[in-house]
């Protein structure tokens, strides 16, 4: 391993020098920070860490997760582990999706100016505003799919000028289209009812009361269903 | 940590592996044709395990000389930690007036915590009367990074008996069979209830998109993309917030409380960023702390949540609860090699039940892609390790190529990345292209096999505690297969909300204590036990050891 090069990043406007090559996260813990908020999964699926940086030089914000970005020469940054956004309280089955359910609930939605500020502050990349403007017409599907990836960071709603809890509102549109619309499938009912009568206590019960060596045999002869895919 | 100076860099990686690359792109096509190679046998598998997988490295363990598991031998990271001496004893905290008082108080922020409290609510316990407390956010945890599935044997050519076979196979027959049956037979059942939640499954028309797992013998894991344990995750908690169930973050607990007729009242939690404690009397408690991936035990990377530190663990064993298979620990076969910078984050199972396979560096296939983990794992040291035919990255670990581009060649083109979306993404953030370069994998420390004794109602011994999830121990003996941790959260979150309204609705904690902390540490000193550490460890300290060497605690 050749020598550490060293990087000069800026937290919360003062001086480090970091390795390069490294993440963001690690660079704070690097230089002597150590987390309480700002840091969960450590994989870029759980949103605590967003952070805001600009490089030298650059007017502009830009916006990441601390886990998964790396350290750049001159970045200065902070992190905004909290969103404070309050979300709509419902019961999902009593939720009727033929109305502009999302509106009622959400009503900032229709205050999107269509600036595409929560889009450029996506650390995933999500097509945020499109979906804002899908969830104003009602088009739960469409707000789903453009939708999935969020992790609820909160960066969108931390920037909206209409003041808009973008991930709130996916996150209910996603489970009113998922009981309204990805209907359940018939297998599972079916598999339920058999459950409900005992269809399988027998063949269960038979395995678990089995000797070892008849259990290894039985698991060795099992014959494993042809690869690919079961739909 | 840092990443060494690697030279020339073409589309994420550094030049000099360009030439392995190249093999591997010669022999694709052939073993395309060819298939990958076959299943190991029972023989086989032992022998592979017992000559490459780290828990088969007696020197890596020693028994535990202390509590109701003494003589059990575990990793010294694991004996380390349960041997060391409580951060607080009993005359450290006033219990006379408790800050909160409960029936029921779920310790945990993560899957297993967030069923039992919706499941506690729905069979009668009050919001008011329901208390959840969690060391990060409410979803900061391992169940949220879960990526590639959940299994549950509802499609006509499967049963739970074949699920149950499976699992029994694949944990070395080492499980409690009465929480497997729990486990298979409930899983139906789970899915049934995130469709009522309005969780979005991957479905053709009309069914479930069911793919094979590592040992499985069905095809059994749903999957909704390669994001299956956040959306999972995220309408579960949107629920509980539905609901209006408490939960305080950043307010680890750090013990238990039990009260003179034993049975656990409650704990004392340690909020982090005011430093006090708080106190919480309650009738029934639900342990739902997650594992010890933060141990990084024998020096692995992990994929685990920054606060996996076992806690739960240490509070129950020091209540008097057993710990079982703790010898044992899940190496996720396909941990990121390179880039150094993800080092050791989870690349999902899912790229090989999609068709990726492992391949060595001159571009040959070695392994069936889809053994139980512990195997597959130890297939691919010894690849790197016994038959030197690995890659080594520019911070000098080995690794060998998860040959991604395999899956659009099988599937056609944008598989990868509309089923892979959260795989796709993480290398594209370091300049590599998946579908269209392998990626550079390792194994990496991933889940905790073992854990607390309970019962197939989620019951620990101690009455009035109740546990589920990782932190729980039994249900996957000595190896967890793909899918069933998901599984188990669900199933066993669900029976530890249950049974636990049903014991706090017929008995109240009495007068609650913190004496069995000290009898611990007295039992501590009487075994000659002499060391600084304390446990819980509730946060992994990753600061420059330059930066520590120079504090000062001035403020304090």
């Amino acid at each position: 391993m050749s020598e550490e090069k060293l990087t000069q990043i800026y937290i919360m406007g003062k001086a480090y020098d970091v390795p390069a090559g490294i993440t963001i996260m690690d660079a704070m813990e690097y230089a002597g920070y150590r987390f309480i908020r700002g840091a969960g999964c450590r994989s870029g699926f759980c949103g605590a860490c967003g952070t805001v940086y600009r490089k030298d030089e650059d007017y502009r914000l830009e916006f990441a997760l601390a886990c998964q970005e790396m350290v750049e020469e001159g970045m200065h940054l902070t992190q905004l582990p909290f969103t404070p956004a309050p979300r709509s309280k419902y019961v999902l089955s009593e939720l009727n999706a033929q109305e502009n359910v999302l509106l009622q609930h959400y009503p900032a939605i229709a205050r999107c100016v269509s600036c595409n500020t929560c889009t450029k502050a996506c650390p995933q990349d999500i097509e945020v505003m499109d979906y804002v403007q899908a969830a104003l017409r009602g088009d739960l599907q469409k707000v789903a799919e453009l939708s999935f990836d969020c992790i609820q960071c909160g960066l969108c709603s931390m920037r909206c000028p209409a003041d808009i809890k973008h991930y709130h509102v996916a996150q209910m549109a996603r489970r009113l289209y998922s009981v309204t619309a990805s209907p359940k499938p018939e297998h599972l009912t079916t598999r339920m009812q058999q459950l409900e009568e005992g269809t399988f206590d027998a063949e269960l019960n038979e395995l678990m009361t089995m000797r070892l060596d008849d259990l290894k045999q039985r698991y060795a002869e099992r014959v494993v269903e042809k690869k690919g895919e079961a739909s | 940590m840092s990443q060494a100076d690697v030279g020339q860099v073409r589309d994420g990686y550094p030049e000099y592996m360009r030439e392995s690359i190249a093999k591997v792109e010669a022999t694709r096509a052939q073993r395309l044709k060819d298939g990958s190679p076959k299943a190991m046998t029972a023989e086989q598998r032992e022998h592979v395990l017992q000559e490459w997988h780290p828990d088969y490295k007696a020197d890596k363990k020693r028994a535990l000389r202390v509590g109701p598991s003494k003589g059990d031998r575990m990793p010294h990271e694991v004996v380390d930690l349960l041997e060391a001496y409580p951060s607080i004893a009993a005359s450290d905290i006033d219990l006379s007036s408790p800050d909160f008082e409960v029936q029921v108080l779920i310790l945990g922020g993560g899957g297993a915590a967030s069923v039992a409290a919706l499941f506690a609510h729905e069979e009668g316990i009050p919001t008011e009367d329901l208390l959840m407390v969690s060391k990060l956010r409410h979803g900061d945890c391992n169940s949220v990074m879960a990526q590639g599935g959940i299994q549950a044997a509802d499609r006509a050519p499967d049963s739970p008996a074949i699920h149950y076979l499976d699992v029994l196979g694949g944990g070395h027959y080492t499980n409690n069979p009465e929480l497997v049956k729990a486990l298979v037979n409930d899983g139906p059942l789970v899915i049934d209830w995130h469709e009522k939640l309005g969780a979005l499954y991957d479905k053709v028309d009309g069914k479930y998109l069911e793919a094979h797992g590592g040992g499985t013998s069905r095809m059994r894991m749903h999957s909704a993309k390669d994001y299956t344990g956040l959306e999972l995750m995220r309408v579960i908690r949107d629920e509980v917030r539905n609901v209006g169930i408490t939960v305080i973050e950043f307010a680890p607990a750090v013990e238990l409380l039990l009260d003179e007729a034993g049975h656990c009242a409650g704990a004392v939690l340690f909020n982090l960023e005011t430093e006090e404690y708080v106190t919480v009397k309650a009738s029934a408690t639900v342990l739902a702390t997650g594992g010890f991936g933060r141990l990084h035990i024998q020096g692995f990377p992990t994929t685990n949540h920054y606060g996996a530190t076992a806690d739960g663990l240490v509070m129950a064993y020091r209540a008097g609860v057993r710990v079982l298979d703790m010898d044992s620990v899940q190496y996720h076969p396909t941990g990121v090699a390179y880039p150094a910078a993800i080092l050791g984050q989870l690349a999902t199972e899912k790229l090989r039940n999609q068709g990726a396979e492992p391949v060595n560096i001159d571009g040959e296939s070695f392994v069936f892609p889809l053994e139980p983990r512990d195997v597959e794992a130890a297939a691919i040291i010894r690849e790197c390790y016994g038959n030197d035919k690995g890659v080594t990255t520019p911070s000098g670990i080995r690794g060998v190529w998860l040959d991604t581009p395999m899956i659009d060649a099988i599937h056609g083109p944008g598989t990868l990345k509309s089923r892979l979306a959260a795989m796709w993404m993480m290398w594209h953030r370091h300049g590599i292209d998946i579908t269209k370069d392998p990626a550079l994998v390792f194994p990496t420390l991933h889940y905790q096999n073992g854990g607390v004794e309970i019962d197939a109602d989620a019951r620990t011994t101690v009455p009035g505690l109740f546990a589920g999830g990782e932190v729980a121990g039994g249900v996957h003996g000595k190896n967890r297969l793909m899918g069933n941790s998901l599984l188990d959260y669900n199933v066993f979150g669900r029976r530890a909300g249950i049974s636990a309204a049903s014991w706090a609705r017929a008995n109240r904690a009495q007068t609650p204590s913190l004496k069995h902390v000290d009898a611990f540490a007295a039992e501590l000193r009487s075994a000659g036990i002499k060391t600084e550490r304390k446990a819980p460890m509730i946060l992994p300290d990753y600061r420059r050891e330059a930066v520590l060497e120079r504090q000062l605690k001035i403020l304090t």
